[in-house]
């Protein structure tokens, strides 16, 4: 018995290993790779260790920082102004939807469950947006199209309220006469940060992580966010040259290191998440596990 | 009027005399600030999710922005003919269905053994270090993950062209216009990306079986794969029939990211990599074929309706907690 437990320890670590290593390496050949001298990518291809180290990618992008300090701002914003206004909408309207008394309960809560089953789609939600509110190429069209607030955590925070907050305690705050906004804010919401941090935490990755809605809806590059810059860098490489937005442009496209400039872009991409990763990594994995006991 | 406002009449919260003749409106009155509070939210639903369930009409009109959308023609289903007398309708809906099938069975296998194993794992430091990287490719949007794509499959300087093929003595492949390999690049990068968050909840599912369980079958002498069989997997087979009967009600929707970014959009590769909803989105967006990406969009909203109430009604017959509705 204690040989078969040594055997599962073994085979357990070693294929943990393995897999962990796979997660891992993708991101190692990115950072050599944008470490990595030009003319020795073009000849040898992306490799684990830069052959001949070089900063020149970097050098580059410092010389157009402009452009990605602008893209890095308007992500900042969008994600810290998108997960604020999105948690406040959620908890109030899931607050409302947790309280028994509530007039016509039943009916806002199939209006917010059956959001869960059906969806218009791509095509009419981009008209409604770009035609009857005009989103199109303003700093809203990031912030608002799909993800200011779902109907699923607005049900998960429902479940929060009814399930972790006593109604004694409602009831004893209207007794001193504290009126609904009164209660919520000094009452519900100090008792609520376990959610509200779940929530926010999960919020925060979608706005930071998104890209899908400056594809659709913006198309001028000084609304750009990151991602976008990214995403627009894939397929034309130049594109941090020839925007205007590029404050070197002078930067002759002929000496840019292109290849290795692909990868540097995508390490700053990535890099604040990975410095912030170890420090939200445990609320993360309680969020996901959460979601999915209530999914 | 409910029991409980009948409670609380009772205990005299209710300041304003309750006569029974007007309960109802001094109810809503007294509701008036929740409502407030709810509106936001509400009105969010009406414009991001109730106008565009209305605007599914489109499918059944010749958009013409010059007449604006309302006021265009109504064509019945025009729309729907074309889009199924193409090739496309099949593909489309093969790849989406074949795909999602398949990261569902993968996915969830692979997620199960990671969850098991981690949980073998004794030293508290270690398995959490691998749990959390693991779930690394989970927190990456899938801009960046097409970049580490293309550090490996890019034809002139990527990783497998210039190294690892040339090792094995292979010629480099231009794999961005081989159909072929797509099947298996997108299930990879996808169980790459997908199984960390997957095993999160299996891993919440086993931590939570009792260990008297174990310990009893310890002492019957089962061995560790005897365990697994007989005590893991049953004890856990409510949360993977639930997640998967959720993928099938999903099955119809596909991560955009994955099958418009990963593969660079390229044209080549339609073949294997087109799904419901990167056709719907070039055809609004790069084609302007309005109408067809519309049918295309409502189709799979249909489909996806149908999908979800199924696989709820499965869940609803296994265990009613774990319905969704």
């Amino acid at each position: 018995m204690y040989k078969s437990d040594r055997i599962t320890q073994w085979v357990s670590h070693i294929v943990l290993t393995i897999l962990a290593a796979g997660s891992i390496i993708p991101f190692i050949i990115l950072l050599s790779s944008s470490l990595s001298d030009e003319a020795s990518i073009l000849k040898e291809g992306y490799s684990f260790f830069p052959k001949e180290v070089s900063l020149a990618a970097y050098e580059y992008l410092l010389n157009n920082s402009s452009s990605i300090l602008r893209a890095y701002g308007i992500t900042v914003f969008v994600t810290v102004f998108g997960t604020f206004v999105s948690l406040a909408m959620t908890s109030f309207l899931a607050y409302g939807l947790s309280r028994r008394d509530l007039p016509f309960k039943n009916i806002f809560a199939f209006l917010v469950f059956f959001t869960l089953l059906f969806n218009g789609g791509l095509v009419p939600t981009y008209l409604v947006y770009t035609q009857v509110f005009d989103i199109k190429n303003t700093i809203w069209a990031l912030i608002v199209p799909g993800l200011l607030m779902n109907g699923f955590n607005v049900l998960l925070m429902r479940t929060f309220f009814m399930t972790s907050i006593p109604e004694p305690v409602i009831e004893s705050a209207r007794m001193d006469g504290a009126g609904e906004f009164r209660t919520f804010f000094s009452i519900i919401l100090p008792l609520s940060l376990p959610i509200l941090a779940t929530i926010g935490l999960l919020q925060t990755i979608i706005y930071w992580n998104d890209w899908f809605n400056g594809l659709v809806y913006i198309t001028e590059p000084s609304l750009f966010s990151i991602q976008n810059i990214l995403n627009r860098m894939l397929s034309d490489i130049q594109f941090l040259a020839t925007s205007n937005l590029g404050s070197n442009t002078s930067t002759a496209a002929a000496q840019v290191p292109t290849t290795a400039v692909r990868m540097a872009i995508a390490v700053i991409g990535i890099l604040p998440i990975l410095i912030a990763y170890p420090f939200f990594q445990k609320y993360l994995v309680k969020g996901i596990a959460l979601g999915s006991v209530k999914g | 009027m409910s029991e409980v406002t009948v409670k609380k009449l009772e205990a005299g919260v209710q300041v304003v005399p309750a006569k029974k003749v007007n309960s109802r409106r001094i109810r809503l009155k007294r509701a008036l600030p929740l409502f407030i509070m709810m509106m936001p939210g509400l009105v969010y639903l009406l414009v991001n999710n109730y106008l565009p369930m209305f605007g599914l009409i489109i499918a059944f009109k010749d958009i013409n922005y010059a007449k604006g959308i309302l006021a265009s023609d109504w064509i019945g289903f025009k729309n729907f003919e074309y889009l199924f007398s193409t090739r496309d309708a099949f593909v489309i809906t093969r790849n989406t269905i074949l795909y999602n099938g398949g990261f569902i069975i993968l996915n969830t296998i692979l997620a199960i053994a990671v969850a098991i194993m981690l949980n073998e794992i004794k030293n508290k430091l270690a398995k959490s270090f691998y749990q959390s990287v693991i779930l690394l490719p989970f927190l990456i949007s899938m801009v960046i993950v097409s970049y580490l794509g293309f550090a490996f499959l890019s034809e002139d300087v990527g990783y497998l062209n210039k190294t690892i093929l040339p090792m094995l003595g292979l010629d480099g492949i231009s794999w961005y216009n081989e159909a072929k390999y797509w099947p298996y690049i997108l299930t990879f990068i996808n169980m790459w990306k997908g199984v960390g968050f997957l095993c999160v909840i299996y891993l919440a599912a086993i931590i939570g079986i009792d260990q008297e369980y174990y310990e009893a079958a310890t002492l019957d002498g089962a061995n560790k794969w005897q365990q697994i069989i007989h005590i893991t997997i049953p004890s856990i087979m409510p949360v993977i029939i639930m997640m998967t009967l959720l993928g099938i009600g999903r099955i119809f929707y596909s991560d955009f990211g994955l099958f418009y970014q990963v593969p660079m959009n390229s044209g080549a590769i339609y073949d294997t990599t087109n799904v419901i909803d990167t056709y719907v989105y070039r055809g609004l967006m790069q084609l302007g074929d309005i109408g067809m990406s519309a049918a295309a969009g409502l189709y799979q909203s249909i489909v996806g309706f149908v999908l979800v109430l199924l696989s709820n009604y499965l869940v609803r017959r296994k265990s009613k907690d774990n319905a969704l509705f």
